[in-house]
């Protein structure tokens, strides 16, 4: 088994990738594909801002816009932000915690072949009749009256996404309590392995209401069930109450991880521990738990009435206090510190004024009274743009460029780097403030077009000219990758020279067993603790020897491929006869190779001591 | 302890289901996987609490009609004793007792088959004698999703102790398929509790009102 660094052909290297169960390979699986429908959501989003330029405008038709408008919303959160935060929560958590790899590599490969098909699933649909039309929230009073396929294509392709999805969040959950290096507890983990903690049990207990409003969904729509239809006893609020007890924890799975990114880069970049270590462990969790209570702030004019909606409301509000105290943790570890303005901390440091902006229009829309005015208009829109794109994406942005050398052993070019920050910052206050004042002068959210003369023609053209300046920075942001995969100067284990946590003290990036022995923790960051008592690296905790690896497998494309083929099967299943046998042969693809790696032993193998001591020179360091 | 390790009755220790790393993450995980499955019937309880009896014209069946105690309390027998025999299963297992634990997931098989068998007559009986379908109303969707995912949960775990029973049946117990048996008999007890909800929330209290 001597895959240490041999030179590969193409067909070789695709076979690696479709069979891998190594986090740090499934970390770019993540990053390529959520980089990918990233762009694609990208694209929707400039059709709709360009669409929205003028008055009267007719670059897309009304049923189109309604299509580009829902597959942006559904393409950006669940096949662009969850992906590519998972891309770093496999490629960093793992290091983190002094771990050789997560608990579940054969899950792990699983969760993403089953995002990766349901992604592809939902997005065939613009070229077989059309795509989801009933916005990203999917309304059943909506999407039950949709024509053609569209909405199937919403429904089986999440479900299929969803399930890789949670089997991600049971897998991170466990790496996190059970394979932790010697010293390393949970008052010690860095806090983006707390956020990603917190965030996999969110995604635990969110997910499954979203599986069983999708079933509901996927029932009445294709096999005549009547959830949804009043006229046969049934409900449209239901689905409401599910989307939403699943999409607010979904916002906090967004943004926790995002939270965690920027707690390292803070510390990083200003030479300093995190400030209020434990309070941030604390608000973390507390968010997690809060974001359970407060998912009908998203139905205040549905008509819960007023007991119902003032809990919620106050309930929302108190997510402003742990918020809160984040943010004045943040502040305080740059307070005195030595800081440095690399790409990764601007992010960071922009990051804070946009999302406090975010933060207090959530304040205000968690005032049930005054939602009845900001409700579904651009108000909205601004608000959680600012929340997203301030908080997530501007985090995915810095953990790309803090965490590339780490997953690819190249540096991106700094200079470059802020060329796309300055780019993409103004291009996103450019958009969205204006879109607060937008909703204000009554502009309706989800329209496609809107007449002159009511004073929303300069301010919907300046929304425009910022959707383009964040284009350029993304079209800049792919130059610098390019340039520097063709460049390719390898550089060493820690190349922002101040690394505080596991993953900088091993290799850029790391061998495939990542700790030849795992590391002895002596306290919160302990790379940082050891560099300041002047050594080089970790001390082991164990003496070398055999390291158990899981072997690679083809079986979780296979069965998420079962499942791809059977939604088909599903879908069409009232239009045509071979609907039924292609459910059947999709089905019995996914549980036939379920069977086989239930009865087929794998006990994995073990790379020898002795070819590790060959691979190098005194051990400790890897 | 390495899982292929050949064991005997003196060097079998206490937990077989959790001695290696594997072994502990997969007895996390699993219950981390229940914690999922617990809100995912959570949420079809909560839907068919808000569907029951929600049917579109007033000749049509509700809760009260449909539900007996006999057969449901049969099921309910069934299904508590099976969860009983798997408890027996497990103990055998943990004693280095493969024969025993066999005979008992056997039990526990044939009784779950019962159950199943019940549940498909029930079904039967409703749409037969009733016209209660699936596609009759919010009533019978949200009565048939709820029971119809814990029967098809109950089909999925006979599925998987059977291979679980053939796959090993040669080679007795080892500690790399002891945690197997293991969150297989855990699964088999979830599924236990469901039921014991749904003969609460459905039946029992389908027929008081």
């Amino acid at each position: 088994m001597s895959t240490l660094a041999q030179k590969k052909g193409f067909g070789a290297t695709l076979w690696d990738y479709l069979t891998t169960v190594d986090h740090k390979k499934i970390a770019i699986l993540y990053l390529i594909a959520g980089g990918f429908f990233f762009l694609l959501g990208g694209l929707e989003a400039m059709f709709i801002r360009i669409q929205l330029a003028v008055p009267n405008n007719d670059f897309v038709s009304a049923g189109l816009y309604n299509e580009i408008l829902t597959m942006h919303g559904t393409t950006m959160i669940f096949l662009a932000a969850m992906p590519l935060i998972f891309a770093f929560m496999n490629a960093v958590m793992p290091l983190q915690i002094g771990a050789r790899d997560v608990a579940f590599p054969f899950l792990n490969s699983l969760g993403f072949w089953l995002f990766f098909f349901g992604g592809v699933f939902l997005n065939l649909s613009w070229f077989l009749g059309g795509a989801p039309d009933a916005g990203w929230t999917s309304y059943a009073s909506l999407s039950i009256a949709s024509e053609g396929h569209g909405i199937d294509f919403y429904a089986l392709g999440l479900q299929i996404s969803g399930a890789g999805t949670l089997i991600g969040g049971i897998n991170f959950l466990v790496t996190i309590i059970n394979m932790r290096a010697p010293g390393m507890t949970y008052m010690r983990m860095p806090m983006f392995t707390w956020a990603t903690f917190v965030t996999s049990a969110l995604i635990l207990f969110a997910f499954p209401a979203l599986t069983v409003g999708l079933f509901l969904l996927i029932f009445d729509r294709m096999f005549g069930s009547n959830f949804f239809d009043p006229a046969m006893g049934g409900n449209t609020i239901i689905w409401e109450h599910f989307f939403w007890i699943f999409g607010h924890p979904e916002v906090y799975i967004l943004v926790l991880p995002a939270f965690g990114i920027f707690s390292e880069i803070f510390a990083i970049f200003s030479r300093k521990r995190l400030f209020g270590y434990s309070s941030m462990v604390f608000a973390t969790v507390l968010i997690g738990f809060l974001g359970f209570m407060v998912w009908a702030h998203h139905m205040f004019t549905t008509g819960m009435g007023p007991i119902a909606n003032a809990i919620f409301a106050v309930a929302t509000m108190a997510i402003a206090v742990p918020t809160g105290i984040k943010i004045f943790n943040w502040l305080f570890t740059m307070w005195g510190g030595s800081i440095t303005f690399t790409t990764p901390m601007l992010w960071a440091v922009a990051f804070i004024p946009s999302f406090v902006a975010g933060g207090v229009t959530g304040v205000m829309l968690a005032s049930a009274a005054q939602d009845y005015q900001y409700h579904d208009s651009y108000f909205v829109v601004a608000h959680f743009h600012y929340v997203i794109v301030g908080g997530v994406v501007f985090a995915l942005f810095a953990g790309a460029h803090l965490y590339w050398p780490k997953m690819f052993g190249t540096m991106l070019n700094e200079f470059l780097g802020k060329i796309t920050f300055v780019l993409f910052f103004i291009g996103f206050h450019l958009t969205f403030f204006i879109q607060h004042f937008l909703g204000l002068w009554g502009m309706p959210r989800r329209i496609f077009t809107f007449l002159p003369g009511q004073g929303l023609e300069t301010a919907n053209f300046v929304s425009t000219v910022g959707a383009f300046f964040m284009a350029a920075a993304v079209i800049v942001l792919l130059i610098n990758v390019v340039i520097t995969t063709v460049k390719n100067e390898k550089v060493g284990n820690d190349p922002w020279g101040d690394g505080r946590t596991l993953e900088w003290a091993i290799p850029s990036p790391p061998p495939f067993y990542n700790f030849k022995q795992l590391p002895l923790v002596r306290g919160l960051d302990a790379y940082w603790l050891e560099k300041m008592e002047g050594k080089q690296g970790m001390s082991p905790a164990e003496p070398l020897g055999d390291i158990h690896m899981p072997n690679n497998s083809f079986i979780p494309f296979v069965i998420s491929f079962g499942l791809f083929v059977a939604a088909f099967g599903a879908m069409y299943r009232a239009d045509y006869s071979w609907g039924i046998p292609v459910l059947i042969v999709g089905m019995l693809i996914t549980l036939g190779s379920m069977f086989v790696r239930s009865i087929k032993d794998d006990h994995g193998y073990h790379i020898h001591k002795e070819d590790l001591e060959d691979n190098n020179d005194k051990g400790v360091k890897a | 302890m390495a899982a292929e390790q050949k064991m005997t009755y003196e060097t079998w220790p206490a937990s077989p289901e959790k001695q290696t790393l594997e072994a502990k993450n997969k007895f996390l995980g699993f219950w981390f996987f229940l914690g999922g499955e617990t809100v995912l019937f959570a949420s079809l309880f909560a839907t068919y609490l808000a569907l029951k009896d929600k049917v579109p014209s007033s000749d049509m069946a509700l809760a009260k009609d449909l539900f007996e105690i006999p057969l449901a309390f049969m099921m309910t027998m069934l299904l508590l004793t099976s969860s009983l025999t798997s408890v027996y299963a497990m103990y055998h297992m943990k004693n280095f007792n493969f024969k025993k634990m066999q005979l008992w997931l056997g039990i526990t098989v044939l009784l779950g088959l019962g159950f199943l068998g019940l549940e498909i007559y029930e079904f039967n009986h409703y749409v037969h004698e009733f016209h209660h379908s699936f596609t009759s109303s919010a009533f019978g969707s949200a009565f048939y999703t709820l029971v119809g995912f814990h029967g098809g949960h109950v089909a999925f775990g006979l599925l998987w102790i059977t291979t679980l029973m053939i796959r090993n049946s040669k080679r007795g117990l080892s500690l790399y398929n002891a945690p197997k048996f293991y969150v297989a008999s855990l699964y088999w007890h979830f599924i236990d509790v469901v039921w014991v909800f749904i003969f609460t929330v459905v039946y029992l209290m389908g027929m008081v009102g």
